[in-house]
């Protein structure tokens, strides 16, 4: 269970938000909503622990997740905003480079499968370089396939049963660049994760039409600055 | 395979695959050991005598040219974040990239700095020994640059400041490594400044991972 008790964050000398505190269980869906600069990805980047809060903490399993980094982030997988591949090596490779990262055991099948699952599993051979902006977030995104143990995936049993899969899923703005049928897709996979026991915190700006029962919102508001 | 070794790969790779950058600082090296006697003239005394020198300052300028590549990439694209969230300790993700860029810009230079003693009219003894000990030094350029490199990550001109930091601290390892030539060319023994060199490794091999991973994490924030 992640919880979040009394977070607060500045960045410069703007506060963003102040005494932020929710909890997401197993099979519970967080969908973090807010105006530009209301600090969607802040908040994403201090339940990652890449961004320490000014005030409160992030807690896994009751434990504070500043003492407990290596055990978290096994059981973490985080896409943001930047894809986080290399222009310069194939498609396959990043996937694989990302896997092994991520602690996970990544066999090349289970590379394909997760990148076929995307629907880029054409390009699997290409240098990054040559994809369009929706390929490489596919490509990207083909690491929560990996996570998850694809659905048709070789490797026994899928989802978050099996130790390979990461529980908790943070994306910022998966669906930006995304065509709509990727959307859907990928709207699938994250029901499919979260109905298995899987937790997830997104933001988007598109309605979420993932029918999980779990799913609850929050709504980050822009502070407006009194002299604007 | 294990995180420590799918980056060295990794960087290894991208390295192949951008085989300019790799070249640069090799020609970098060369140009500038090759300037000296055309500035200095042709007296093979006085070449011989500050070969030692120059070689090592143009080791110590061409790693430090080299140390802008060294996380810049990943941070700009992300991929430094993946790495702060890897399950795997950041320090020893930062070993694994500081050797892959020893092995990039590094070694190459060990390996041509034989060829320009010679050009200096170095005695064999001597270049032997220079060889050794840049083969012991140039880690250790490689290893406090990255926390300079970590510390000035997306600080607009950070080559200015990464030079700043990192140079002061790279004197020890030039005045050893020259001296180490300097001695064995006067016909003493080279093994203290050599013990020397290796001392600074094991010191920053200890304390730079941790401190760059440190810094890493700032930079992040």
């Amino acid at each position: 269970m992640l919880e979040a008790y009394r977070l607060e964050c500045t960045r410069g000398d703007r506060t963003l938000f102040r005494g932020l505190s929710f909890s997401v269980a197993p099979t519970q869906l967080l969908h973090v909503a807010g105006a530009n600069g209301a600090g969607k990805t802040s908040l994403l980047r201090i339940l990652c622990g890449l961004l320490s809060p000014a005030h409160g903490e992030v807690r896994w399993g009751g434990q504070p997740i500043a003492a407990t980094r290596e055990e978290y982030a096994a059981q973490l997988l985080y896409i943001g905003h930047s894809n986080a591949l290399k222009d310069e090596l194939t498609a396959l490779e990043n996937l694989e480079i990302g896997g092994t990262l991520a602690g996970r055991r990544c066999t090349r099948d289970a590379a394909l499968d997760a990148l076929q699952e995307l629907g880029v599993g054409r390009c699997a051979q290409l240098p990054v370089r040559a994809l369009s902006q929706g390929q490489r977030r596919r490509v990207s995104l083909a690491r929560l396939a990996l996570g998850a143990g694809g659905a048709g995936g070789a490797g026994g049993a899928p989802g978050i049963g099996s130790e390979n899969a990461a529980k908790l899923w943070i994306l910022d703005e998966p669906f930006a660049a995304l065509d709509t049928a990727a959307v859907t897709h990928l709207e699938n996979l994250i029901a499919r994760h979260v109905g298995a026991g899987g937790m997830a915190v997104l933001t988007t700006h598109q309605p979420l039409a993932i029918a999980t029962v779990g799913m609850f919102r929050i709504e980050l508001e822009y502070e407006m600055d009194a002299r604007l | 395979m294990s995180p420590f070794s799918c980056i060295v790969r990794r960087d290894l790779l991208l390295a192949f695959r951008r085989r300019s950058d790799v070249f640069n600082t090799l020609v970098f090296f060369i140009i500038v050991v090759s300037l000296f006697p055309l500035g200095v003239g042709p007296e093979p005394n006085q070449l011989r005598a500050m070969a030692p020198g120059v070689i090592w300052v143009a080791a110590l300028l061409a790693s430090m040219l080299a140390l802008n590549r060294l996380f810049a990439a990943d941070f700009a694209d992300g991929t430094l974040e993946q790495m702060a969230l890897s399950p795997e300790p950041l320090f020893l993700l930062v070993i694994a990239k500081v050797a892959a860029h020893w092995l990039v810009a590094g070694l190459p230079l060990v390996l041509i700095a034989p060829v320009l003693g010679i050009q200096f009219d170095m005695p064999s003894d001597a270049i032997m020994v220079m060889a050794a000990s840049l083969v012991l030094g140039t880690p250790v350029l490689s290893l406090i640059g990255a926390v300079g490199a970590a510390l000035t990550l997306g600080v607009r001109g950070g080559g200015v400041l990464v030079a700043l930091l990192v140079l002061p601290l790279y004197v020890p390892v030039l005045v050893f490594g020259a001296g180490a030539v300097v001695a064995s060319g006067a016909g003493l023994s080279a093994q203290a400044h050599l013990l020397l060199i290796g001392a600074s490794l094991a010191l920053s091999l200890v304390l730079s991972p941790w401190a760059t991973a440190m810094a890493l994490r700032i930079s992040l924030d």
